[in-house]
């Protein structure tokens, strides 16, 4: 499943600004994300982390600003969450991404089924798709779990593989992952972060979104961290010890 | 203690067993109480006549209550559908033409209803309840309050197809309720539109967010409710031949719980269609098996209650989900036991 990389940018972002009314979610924000690069998006609740994302997957366009996916300018008026889709862009939410009573199988294929003419689904081929996104291409090691298990069996962090398998199997060359390891314990932690490697060994990008300063560390190539609506820092992760990462936000913390 | 727990754990996946295993408990004491009426063929014969618009009427009812939602009208569009079938034929002779137009009556119900629910956002157990009393209001003032004969259709081919009996003895409507949970089995369990039911009654906002198009998946939902909901009242119609303004009220509340004795959850997301066919059929034999078991028929209600309440807890007890739970508690009783020596 390697990809070749036909871009530099899975997407860049241009000065972009976001008013709502007269309040600016977002000023003058400029990044990118390079394939085969894992990005930490950091900041305080309130800094803009969810607005920025939700400019990224087309919930709603910037007020200012140029946004690139695959290093081709997307045209603000047209983009929505299903072109999104299209370009290979594709966010798991925390709890927002499982039908919890439902078969994982029909999980990885709700709403892009695979079917015959008349709409029925074809259960098998479904069921052994599901089954290698689970096992080759994420490593699923849950015990006892199938595809033909239900969601509510699983455990936090395998829920949050399950979602991530998903949007790997359709295409996503930027994956962006909201709160992974929020709520989970440290065992489970380790079987995001292990997920979210996944992510990078098969050439895709990824962002990730986090509080808890260790889990981001560990996992990003490069952090960004935003304050109040504004980049407030970009640093390699050659550049910066956890450490200094968390002197770094504490400071703005103190600041407010 | 290993095998059993192996094997609590595979017998509660077959769909719709736990239910099964109630319905033939139940013959079993009606055989054991009513042996005159039980041992013979006849009875059999009455239910296969008397339960096939129950029994439809619970299976699309199952679709509806696995998206989440609730329909209280279908025994509205008994009642209008079967107008609108008697209707049309006494004026215009074409049995053919009623039919079809029955079941658009149903269907337009139905998009009323969907209509109120997916686009206005009324709670559902609120809309159908004002469309049953609209639709029913208006089949009264449309028929004058009376109930109209229509015999004259006996000797068509459309009252031998849907009501006729085969080798002069099984009712065809039975058949076609049994071919009803076939199709609607597959629609719920292998079609797209049965996966967007589940996934919407499981959890609206991950079925919007992996797109799935919540509102007109609900609103051919409600349409589909309606032309089940209208077929059940041709078949009604059919067998009586005969309409009356209150035909479908005392339908009402027998299919409610012909859903939930079968198992389907009430918080969405999990429905039944086996469930349901055994659940009609252990409502629909109730009154006949009290009867004949000679305690009264004034106790139909309060076994049908009994009957409800043990067939749900079952189901809950037995639901997968909650093997885990029990388990901890047979070996926590076990524990507490072995301590306690």
């Amino acid at each position: 499943m390697l990809k070749k990389e036909q871009f530099k940018n899975a997407v860049k972002m241009n000065n972009i600004e976001k008013y709502f009314g007269k309040v600016a979610a977002l000023k003058g924000v400029n990044f990118e994300v390079g394939v085969n690069e894992v990005v930490g998006l950091i900041g305080d609740n309130g800094a803009g982390k969810s607005t920025l994302i939700k400019i990224i997957t087309g919930v709603f366009p910037p007020t200012n600003g140029e946004i690139y996916i695959r290093d081709k300018k997307v045209s603000l008026k047209s983009y929505n969450v299903k072109q999104a889709y299209k370009l290979g862009v594709e966010a798991v939410f925390q709890d927002k991404s499982l039908g919890e009573k439902q078969d994982l199988w029909r999980n990885f294929f709700i709403g892009r089924q695979i079917t015959n003419r008349w709409g029925f689904i074809k259960v098998r081929e479904e069921k052994e798709i599901a089954q290698k996104i689970m096992f080759d291409m994420i490593g699923f090691r849950g015990a006892g779990i199938t595809a033909e298990s239900k969601v509510n069996k699983l455990s936090g962090g395998e829920r949050q593989g399950i979602a991530i398998g998903r949007a790997m199997y359709f295409d996503a060359d930027l994956i962006i992952l909201d709160e992974p390891t929020s709520a989970l314990s440290l065992q489970e932690v380790q079987k995001v972060l292990n997920f979210v490697r996944k992510i990078k060994e098969s050439g895709r990008a990824c962002i990730y979104i986090s509080h808890i300063l260790p889990d981001v560390y560990e996992i990003s190539d490069k952090f960004i961290i935003l304050d109040r609506g504004k980049i407030v820092a970009t640093m390699k992760k050659s550049e910066v010890t956890l450490k200094k990462l968390s002197e770094f936000m504490l400071k703005y913390a103190r600041a407010k | 203690m290993k095998h059993l727990k192996l094997f609590l754990s595979k017998v509660v996946k077959i769909e719709g067993l736990t239910i099964i295993g109630v319905f033939i408990a139940l013959m079993i004491l009606f055989i054991m109480t009513a042996p005159h009426v039980f041992t013979g063929y006849r009875i059999y014969m009455s239910f296969l006549q008397t339960v096939p618009p129950l029994l439809i009427l619970a299976l699309g009812l199952t679709l509806v209550i696995t998206a989440g939602e609730m329909d209280l009208s279908f025994s509205a569009i008994i009642a209008f559908s079967g107008f609108i079938f008697c209707y049309i034929f006494r004026t215009f002779g074409t049995p053919w033409l009623a039919f079809i137009l029955a079941l658009s009556s149903g269907a337009l119900v139905g998009l009323v209803n969907g209509w109120m629910v997916a686009i206005i956002g009324i709670p559902s157990i609120m809309a159908t309840l004002a469309a049953q009393f609209f639709w029913n209001g208006l089949t009264i003032l449309l028929s004058g309050g009376l109930s109209w004969n229509i015999k004259e259709i006996k000797p068509y081919f459309i009252h031998t197809l849907f009501v006729g009996r085969i080798g002069g003895l099984v009712p065809a409507q039975s058949l076609w309720a049994v071919a009803m949970a076939v199709f609607l089995w597959f629609i719920l369990n292998r079609h797209t539109f049965g996966e967007h039911i589940l996934f919407i009654g499981d959890n609206k906002e991950v079925a919007k967010v992996m797109g799935v198009n919540v509102i007109s998946t609900k609103i051919k939902l409600f349409v589909f409710m309606g032309i089940i909901s209208a077929f059940a009242g041709v078949l009604l119609t059919l067998e009586m031949i005969n309409f009356w303004t209150t035909q479908g009220s005392g339908l009402l509340l027998p299919t409610i719980a012909a859903v939930f004795i079968g198992g389907t959850s009430i918080a969405g997301g999990y429905g039944t269609i086996i469930g349901s066919f055994f659940g009609a059929y252990i409502v629909g034999s109730l009154e006949a098996g009290v009867v004949a078991s000679g305690i009264g028929g004034y106790w139909t209600r309060l076994v049908t209650g009994l009957v409800m309440a043990a067939s749900v807890s079952l189901n809950i007890i037995l639901n997968r989900e909650q093997v885990e739970g029990i388990k901890e508690k047979i070996k926590e009783t076990i524990l507490i036991k072995k301590g306690g020596e």
